[in-house]
C-alpha cells in the first residue's frame, strides 16, 4: 500500500514540477504581459496543486492534510487576484486594439 | 542526504546569484523585485539551518514589510531616476566601493570561517535554562525577551523611531492628517474581494503565530507583520481610511508597547535586582504582558510605515 502512495506521490510531484517549469518558460518566452501572465498562473494554480495533491498521503496527521491543501487554496486565491490586478494595469497602461 | 546536499548548494548559488544580481542590475525597481526574491530564498536556507523562527522573521520582514517600503520608495523615485542617473558616480568611486564592501564581506566571512568548530555557544545553556527560569517554551523568544530583552526593547523604539521620521516627511498643511492617498473604493473589484474575504482568516493566522510564539516558532514581529498587512490590504482596497496621525488613541498605543516594556523593566530593577530582569516565578507572565503591549504598537507601525507620511487633513 505503501509502495502505491509513493509511486502516486512521485508521479503528482513530477507532474506539478512539469507545470512549474513549463510556467517558467512561458514566462520568460512568451511576447506580452497577458500571455506571460497566462503562463505564470497555470503554473501556480496546476503545478502547486499537483504537488499538494502529491504530498497528501505523506502526510503524518490529519491536521497536516488540512494545512497543505489550505496552503494551496490561499496560493489560488492571490495568484487569481494578483493576476487580475496585473492584468488590469496591463491593460490601463497599453490598451489592447 | 547527497539530495539534500544538491538542493542546499543550488539553494546557496540562487542566493549568490540574487544578491549579485541586484546590485549590478541598473533599474531601481528591478532591484527591488530582485530584493524580495533575496528575501524569500534566504528565507528558505534558515529553514534548511532549522531555524524557523529566523524564516518566518525574513519572510515577513525582509521579504514582505520591507519589500512593500521599498517598492513604495521605487514608484515615488521613478520621475527622477533619469536625473539621479546623470550623476552616476565615476569609475574610480565605483572600484572604491567595490573594494571597501568586498574587504567588508571578505573580514566577515574568515571571521566566521575562523570559529573554532564546534563554534563556541551558549545555545545549549540558554534553551536548558529558558524554561527551567522563564517558564517560555521556545527558547527564541526566551532569549529574546530574557537574555537579550534590551536588544528587543530598542528595536520596538527604533522601528517607532522610523515613523516619526516617516512623518516628519509631511508637509506642514497635512501634519496630523491621514498618510497617503484615499484610495478609491471599486465595490465589485477583484481587490475589494479579496480585502473582505482575507483578513478574517489573516487576522486569525497573525494572532496565532502572536500566541504560539511562547512555546513555537513564531512571535509578535512575524504575527504583527500579518495583522499589519490585513489592515493594510483594507486600506489600499478603499474599505478603509488611514487613521489621521493626529488622534490621540494612535499615538497612546503607539507608545503604550516601549512603555509597558520600559516600565516593567525599570520595575525589575527594584524587585529582581536588575533592569530588565524578572523577579523569581513572575519572568512569564511579564514577557506575555510585554508582548501583548507590543503587538498593537508594531502592528500600527509596521503598517504605517507602509502607508507613508500624512498628505491630506480628512474632511471634517
Amino acid at each position: 500500500m505503501s509502495l502505491v502512495l509513493d509511486i502516486f506521490t512521485i508521479v503528482a510531484v513530477s507532474a506539478g514540477a512539469f507545470f512549474f517549469l513549463a510556467g517558467t518558460v512561458g514566462l520568460l518566452r512568451f511576447p506580452d504581459t497577458l500571455t506571460r501572465l497566462h503562463a505564470l498562473t497555470k503554473a501556480d494554480n496546476l503545478g502547486l496543486g499537483l504537488v499538494v495533491m502529491g504530498l497528501l498521503p505523506q502526510a503524518e496527521q490529519p491536521f497536516a492534510v488540512i494545512k497543505l491543501i489550505a496552503i494551496w487554496l490561499f496560493a489560488l486565491l492571490a495568484g487569481a487576484t494578483v493576476g487580475q490586478l496585473m492584468a488590469r494595469a496591463a491593460r490601463r497602461e497599453r490598451p489592447t486594439p | 542526504m547527497t539530495l539534500a546536499l544538491a538542493v542546499d548548494i543550488s539553494l546557496a548559488l540562487l542566493v549568490l546569484a540574487v544578491a549579485g544580481w541586484i546590485i549590478a542590475v541598473r533599474d531601481t525597481f528591478g532591484a527591488v523585485i530582485g530584493f524580495v526574491a533575496y528575501g524569500l530564498l534566504l528565507a528558505l536556507v534558515w529553514v534548511r539551518l532549522a531555524a524557523p523562527d529566523v524564516a518566518l522573521t525574513e519572510a515577513a520582514i525582509g521579504g514582505g514589510l520591507t519589500g512593500a517600503l521599498l517598492i513604495g520608495a521605487a514608484a515615488r523615485l521613478r520621475g527622477t531616476e533619469a536625473a539621479a542617473r546623470a550623476e552616476y558616480p565615476g569609475a574610480f568611486t565605483r572600484t572604491l566601493a567595490a573594494v571597501l564592501a568586498v574587504t567588508v564581506a571578505a573580514a566577515l566571512a574568515i571571521g566566521v570561517l575562523a570559529l573554532p568548530d564546534p563554534a563556541p555557544t551558549l545555545a545549549p545553556a540558554a534553551a536548558a535554562a529558558s524554561l527551567a527560569t522563564t517558564g517560555v517554551g521556545n527558547p527564541v523568544t526566551a532569549v529574546l525577551l530574557a537574555f537579550r530583552a534590551m536588544d528587543t526593547l530598542l528595536e520596538a523604539i527604533v522601528v517607532l523611531l522610523a515613523l516619526l521620521g516617516v512623518w516628519s516627511l509631511a508637509p506642514d498643511r497635512a501634519w496630523g492628517g491621514c498618510p497617503g492617498p484615499r484610495r478609491p473604493v471599486d465595490p465589485d473589484g477583484v481587490l475589494a474581494y479579496l480585502a473582505q474575504l482575507l483578513p478574517p482568516i489573516g487576522i486569525i493566522v497573525g494572532l496565532y503565530i502572536f500566541w504560539i510564539g511562547a512555546d513555537l516558532p513564531g512571535g509578535k514581529f512575524q504575527g504583527a507583520t500579518i495583522l499589519a498587512a490585513m489592515w493594510l490590504l483594507v486600506i489600499w482596497a478603499g474599505l478603509a481610511d488611514t487613521p489621521p496621525i493626529g488622534r490621540t488613541w494612535l499615538r497612546v498605543l503607539l507608545v503604550a508597547g516601549p512603555l509597558v516594556f520600559i516600565a516593567i523593566g525599570f520595575a525589575g530593577a527594584i524587585t529582581a535586582g536588575a533592569v530588565l530582569a524578572y523577579p523569581e516565578g513572575y519572568a512569564k507572565p511579564l514577557i506575555v504582558a510585554i508582548e501583548i503591549a507590543l503587538m498593537p504598537t508594531l502592528v500600527l507601525t509596521l503598517a504605517l510605515l507602509v502607508a507613508g507620511a500624512p498628505q491630506r487633513i480628512p474632511p471634517q
